[in-house]
Protein backbone atom coordinates (compact mmCIF):
# COMPACT_ATOMS: atom_id res chain seq x y z
CA UNK A 1 0.00 0.00 0.00
CA UNK A 2 3.11 2.29 1.01
CA UNK A 3 4.30 2.46 -3.00
CA UNK A 4 0.93 3.64 -3.90
CA UNK A 5 0.35 6.64 -1.27
CA UNK A 6 3.97 7.11 -2.09
CA UNK A 7 3.47 7.74 -5.54
CA UNK A 8 0.07 9.54 -5.26
CA UNK A 9 1.63 12.36 -3.07
CA UNK A 10 4.53 12.72 -5.42
CA UNK A 11 1.82 12.66 -8.47
CA UNK A 12 3.16 15.96 -10.92
CA UNK A 13 -0.43 16.75 -11.32
CA UNK A 14 -0.41 20.59 -10.67
CA UNK A 15 -4.01 21.53 -11.61
CA UNK A 16 -6.24 19.04 -10.76
CA UNK A 17 -8.79 19.27 -7.36
CA UNK A 18 -5.97 16.63 -5.60
CA UNK A 19 -3.36 19.68 -5.45
CA UNK A 20 -5.92 22.41 -5.06
CA UNK A 21 -7.83 20.93 -1.81
CA UNK A 22 -8.35 17.47 -0.45
CA UNK A 23 -6.36 14.94 -1.42
CA UNK A 24 -2.59 15.26 -0.55
CA UNK A 25 -1.98 12.33 2.51
CA UNK A 26 -3.19 12.48 6.00
CA UNK A 27 -6.44 11.81 7.02
CA UNK A 28 -7.80 12.83 3.36
CA UNK A 29 -5.76 10.51 1.38
CA UNK A 30 -6.41 7.69 4.11
CA UNK A 31 -10.31 8.04 4.04
CA UNK A 32 -9.45 8.18 0.03
CA UNK A 33 -8.48 5.09 -0.14
CA UNK A 34 -11.00 3.40 2.67
CA UNK A 35 -13.84 4.56 1.04
CA UNK A 36 -12.46 3.24 -2.70
CA UNK A 37 -11.37 -0.06 -0.89
CA UNK A 38 -14.37 -0.41 0.94
CA UNK A 39 -16.84 -0.05 -2.15
CA UNK A 40 -14.85 -2.22 -4.60
CA UNK A 41 -14.79 -5.13 -1.38
CA UNK A 42 -19.04 -4.64 -1.04
CA UNK A 43 -19.88 -4.46 -4.99
CA UNK A 44 -17.99 -7.53 -5.03
CA UNK A 45 -19.97 -8.87 -2.34
CA UNK A 46 -23.28 -7.46 -3.70
CA UNK A 47 -22.32 -9.85 -7.20
CA UNK A 48 -22.18 -12.76 -4.98
CA UNK A 49 -25.14 -12.09 -2.93
CA UNK A 50 -27.40 -11.77 -5.91
CA UNK A 51 -26.49 -15.14 -6.90
CA UNK A 52 -26.88 -16.96 -3.06
CA UNK A 53 -29.63 -15.18 -2.95
CA UNK A 54 -31.49 -16.81 -6.15
CA UNK A 55 -30.89 -20.12 -4.78
CA UNK A 56 -34.62 -19.30 -3.53
CA UNK A 57 -35.60 -20.65 -6.65
CA UNK A 58 -34.01 -23.55 -6.20
CA UNK A 59 -36.33 -24.33 -2.94
CA UNK A 60 -35.86 -24.80 0.33
CA UNK A 61 -32.91 -27.56 0.16
CA UNK A 62 -30.63 -25.64 -2.09
CA UNK A 63 -30.98 -22.19 -0.31
CA UNK A 64 -30.68 -23.55 3.50
CA UNK A 65 -27.59 -25.09 2.41
CA UNK A 66 -26.51 -22.07 1.32
CA UNK A 67 -27.50 -19.96 4.69
CA UNK A 68 -25.62 -22.71 7.01
CA UNK A 69 -22.53 -22.22 4.76
CA UNK A 70 -22.91 -18.31 5.89
CA UNK A 71 -23.58 -18.89 9.39
CA UNK A 72 -20.45 -21.24 9.76
CA UNK A 73 -17.18 -19.76 11.88
CA UNK A 74 -15.66 -19.40 8.23
CA UNK A 75 -17.77 -16.94 7.69
CA UNK A 76 -18.38 -14.73 10.66
CA UNK A 77 -15.57 -12.76 10.60
CA UNK A 78 -16.15 -11.68 7.10
CA UNK A 79 -19.56 -11.28 7.63
CA UNK A 80 -18.01 -8.69 10.71
CA UNK A 81 -15.73 -7.50 7.85
CA UNK A 82 -18.29 -6.56 5.67
CA UNK A 83 -20.23 -4.80 8.33
CA UNK A 84 -17.46 -2.28 8.94
CA UNK A 85 -16.85 -1.52 5.34
CA UNK A 86 -20.64 -0.84 4.54
CA UNK A 87 -20.88 1.56 8.08
CA UNK A 88 -17.56 3.46 7.21
CA UNK A 89 -18.51 4.10 3.27
CA UNK A 90 -21.69 4.99 4.34
CA UNK A 91 -20.96 7.65 6.42
CA UNK A 92 -17.82 8.62 4.85
CA UNK A 93 -20.18 9.17 1.66
CA UNK A 94 -22.16 11.73 4.01
CA UNK A 95 -18.56 12.93 4.60
CA UNK A 96 -17.95 13.58 1.04
CA UNK A 97 -21.41 15.22 0.15
CA UNK A 98 -20.92 17.19 3.16
CA UNK A 99 -17.35 18.40 1.65
CA UNK A 100 -19.26 18.99 -1.67
CA UNK A 101 -22.57 20.92 -1.36
CA UNK A 102 -22.05 22.82 2.38
CA UNK A 103 -19.62 25.48 1.80
CA UNK A 104 -17.77 25.11 4.93
CA UNK A 105 -17.23 21.38 4.55
CA UNK A 106 -13.81 21.72 3.28
CA UNK A 107 -12.88 23.66 6.18
CA UNK A 108 -14.05 21.15 8.71
CA UNK A 109 -12.73 18.20 6.70
CA UNK A 110 -10.43 16.78 9.58
CA UNK A 111 -13.22 16.95 12.14
CA UNK A 112 -15.36 15.31 9.66
CA UNK A 113 -13.25 12.42 9.31
CA UNK A 114 -12.97 11.93 12.81
CA UNK A 115 -16.65 12.13 13.59
CA UNK A 116 -16.97 9.44 10.21
CA UNK A 117 -14.73 7.16 12.30
CA UNK A 118 -16.36 7.73 15.97
CA UNK A 119 -19.50 7.19 14.23
CA UNK A 120 -18.51 4.28 12.85
CA UNK A 121 -17.12 2.75 15.70
CA UNK A 122 -19.76 3.43 17.63
CA UNK A 123 -22.42 1.50 15.26
CA UNK A 124 -19.58 -0.84 14.22
CA UNK A 125 -18.46 -2.45 17.97
CA UNK A 126 -21.89 -2.91 19.11
CA UNK A 127 -23.31 -4.87 16.00
CA UNK A 128 -20.39 -7.08 15.67
CA UNK A 129 -20.55 -7.90 19.36
CA UNK A 130 -24.01 -9.31 18.81
CA UNK A 131 -23.22 -11.15 15.41
CA UNK A 132 -20.35 -12.52 17.32
CA UNK A 133 -22.85 -13.86 20.11
CA UNK B 1 -25.63 25.89 -4.39
CA UNK B 2 -26.33 24.18 -7.80
CA UNK B 3 -25.34 21.08 -9.14
CA UNK B 4 -22.80 22.54 -11.54
CA UNK B 5 -21.07 24.69 -9.32
CA UNK B 6 -20.73 21.88 -6.98
CA UNK B 7 -18.90 19.72 -9.23
CA UNK B 8 -16.55 22.68 -10.48
CA UNK B 9 -15.37 23.35 -6.88
CA UNK B 10 -13.73 20.21 -6.89
CA UNK B 11 -12.76 20.02 -10.93
CA UNK B 12 -10.60 22.50 -12.81
CA UNK B 13 -13.36 25.21 -14.08
CA UNK B 14 -12.04 26.10 -17.06
CA UNK B 15 -12.01 22.85 -18.26
CA UNK B 16 -15.59 22.19 -18.69
CA UNK B 17 -17.06 18.49 -17.89
CA UNK B 18 -19.42 16.85 -20.45
CA UNK B 19 -22.35 17.25 -18.25
CA UNK B 20 -23.65 13.52 -18.34
CA UNK B 21 -20.28 13.58 -16.01
CA UNK B 22 -22.29 16.29 -13.95
CA UNK B 23 -25.06 14.07 -13.54
CA UNK B 24 -22.87 11.10 -13.18
CA UNK B 25 -21.13 12.64 -10.40
CA UNK B 26 -24.83 13.81 -9.04
CA UNK B 27 -26.55 10.43 -8.94
CA UNK B 28 -23.08 9.02 -7.05
CA UNK B 29 -24.65 11.58 -4.39
CA UNK B 30 -28.12 11.03 -4.71
CA UNK B 31 -28.02 7.69 -5.09
CA UNK B 32 -25.27 7.16 -1.89
CA UNK B 33 -27.81 9.32 0.11
CA UNK B 34 -30.45 7.21 -0.24
CA UNK B 35 -28.00 3.95 0.04
CA UNK B 36 -27.25 4.77 3.38
CA UNK B 37 -30.51 4.58 4.69
CA UNK B 38 -31.57 1.24 2.47
CA UNK B 39 -28.33 -0.61 2.91
CA UNK B 40 -27.75 0.41 7.11
CA UNK B 41 -31.77 -0.57 7.46
CA UNK B 42 -31.00 -3.87 5.32
CA UNK B 43 -27.71 -4.65 7.95
CA UNK B 44 -29.78 -4.10 10.96
CA UNK B 45 -32.94 -6.01 10.23
CA UNK B 46 -30.50 -8.87 8.66
CA UNK B 47 -27.41 -9.06 11.12
CA UNK B 48 -28.14 -7.26 14.11
CA UNK B 49 -31.98 -6.93 15.20
CA UNK B 50 -33.84 -10.33 16.06
CA UNK B 51 -31.50 -13.11 15.82
CA UNK B 52 -29.39 -12.08 12.98
CA UNK B 53 -28.62 -14.46 10.00
CA UNK B 54 -28.61 -17.34 11.93
CA UNK B 55 -32.77 -16.85 11.53
CA UNK B 56 -32.37 -15.98 8.02
CA UNK B 57 -33.54 -19.37 5.98
CA UNK B 58 -35.79 -20.03 3.11
CA UNK B 59 -38.77 -19.58 5.15
CA UNK B 60 -37.75 -16.62 6.84
CA UNK B 61 -36.96 -14.47 2.84
CA UNK B 62 -40.46 -16.13 1.69
CA UNK B 63 -42.42 -14.83 4.45
CA UNK B 64 -40.68 -11.86 3.77
CA UNK B 65 -41.60 -11.85 0.49
CA UNK B 66 -45.11 -12.45 1.05
CA UNK B 67 -46.31 -8.75 0.54
CA UNK B 68 -45.09 -6.21 -2.13
CA UNK B 69 -43.28 -4.15 0.82
CA UNK B 70 -40.16 -5.70 0.73
CA UNK B 71 -39.97 -7.06 -2.69
CA UNK B 72 -39.79 -3.25 -3.50
CA UNK B 73 -37.41 -2.33 -0.64
CA UNK B 74 -35.27 -5.21 -1.94
CA UNK B 75 -36.06 -4.52 -5.51
CA UNK B 76 -34.67 -0.79 -4.99
CA UNK B 77 -31.82 -1.56 -2.65
CA UNK B 78 -30.99 -3.96 -5.61
CA UNK B 79 -30.69 -1.24 -8.75
CA UNK B 80 -29.68 0.69 -6.47
CA UNK B 81 -26.50 -0.71 -5.25
CA UNK B 82 -25.44 -1.97 -8.61
CA UNK B 83 -25.93 1.42 -10.01
CA UNK B 84 -24.18 3.38 -7.56
CA UNK B 85 -21.34 0.34 -7.27
CA UNK B 86 -20.81 0.34 -10.90
CA UNK B 87 -20.26 4.11 -11.65
CA UNK B 88 -17.83 3.84 -8.23
CA UNK B 89 -15.84 1.05 -9.95
CA UNK B 90 -16.12 2.79 -13.69
CA UNK B 91 -14.02 5.78 -11.51
CA UNK B 92 -11.87 3.24 -10.20
CA UNK B 93 -11.05 1.45 -13.62
CA UNK B 94 -10.65 5.37 -15.25
CA UNK B 95 -8.45 6.30 -12.20
CA UNK B 96 -6.29 2.98 -12.12
CA UNK B 97 -6.37 1.42 -15.77
CA UNK B 98 -4.60 3.59 -17.95
CA UNK B 99 -3.92 1.35 -20.76
CA UNK B 100 -6.92 1.63 -23.23
CA UNK B 101 -7.07 -1.63 -24.46
CA UNK B 102 -7.35 -2.82 -20.65
CA UNK B 103 -9.09 0.02 -19.44
CA UNK B 104 -12.08 -0.58 -22.20
CA UNK B 105 -11.97 -4.50 -21.55
CA UNK B 106 -12.69 -4.02 -17.85
CA UNK B 107 -15.31 -1.54 -18.30
CA UNK B 108 -17.34 -3.32 -20.63
CA UNK B 109 -16.40 -6.84 -18.23
CA UNK B 110 -18.05 -4.42 -15.34
CA UNK B 111 -21.30 -3.67 -17.02
CA UNK B 112 -21.85 -6.88 -18.24
CA UNK B 113 -21.52 -8.19 -14.93
CA UNK B 114 -23.46 -5.57 -13.06
CA UNK B 115 -26.58 -5.75 -16.47
CA UNK B 116 -26.86 -9.88 -15.42
CA UNK B 117 -26.78 -9.06 -11.82
CA UNK B 118 -29.37 -6.34 -11.90
CA UNK B 119 -31.32 -9.24 -14.85
CA UNK B 120 -31.05 -11.85 -12.38
CA UNK B 121 -31.81 -10.25 -9.30
CA UNK B 122 -35.20 -8.16 -10.51
CA UNK B 123 -36.30 -11.73 -11.83
CA UNK B 124 -36.04 -13.19 -8.88
CA UNK B 125 -37.61 -10.97 -6.67
CA UNK B 126 -40.93 -10.38 -9.66
CA UNK B 127 -41.28 -14.34 -10.44
CA UNK B 128 -40.15 -15.99 -6.48
CA UNK B 129 -43.30 -18.19 -5.74
CA UNK B 130 -43.35 -20.08 -2.55
CA UNK B 131 -46.59 -22.19 -3.46
CA UNK B 132 -44.39 -24.08 -5.98
CA UNK B 133 -42.45 -25.65 -2.75
CA UNK B 134 -45.27 -26.34 -0.50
Amino acid sequence: MCWYIERLMASPIETSAYKRTLYRGGSGMWSWILHRGSGLAVLGFLFLHVLDTSLVMFGPKAYNTMARIYESALFRPLEVVLMFLVIYHAFNGLRVILIDFWSRGVRYENLLNRAVMGITLILFVPSAFIMLR
Amino acid sequence: MSVEQAYNNHFRPEDPPRSSEVWTWFFMRLSGLALVFLVLGHMAIMHVIGGGVDRVDFDFVASRWNGALWRTYDWLLLVLALAHGALGARTAIHDHLHRKGLNRFATTALYLIVAFMAAVGTFVILTFDVSRFT
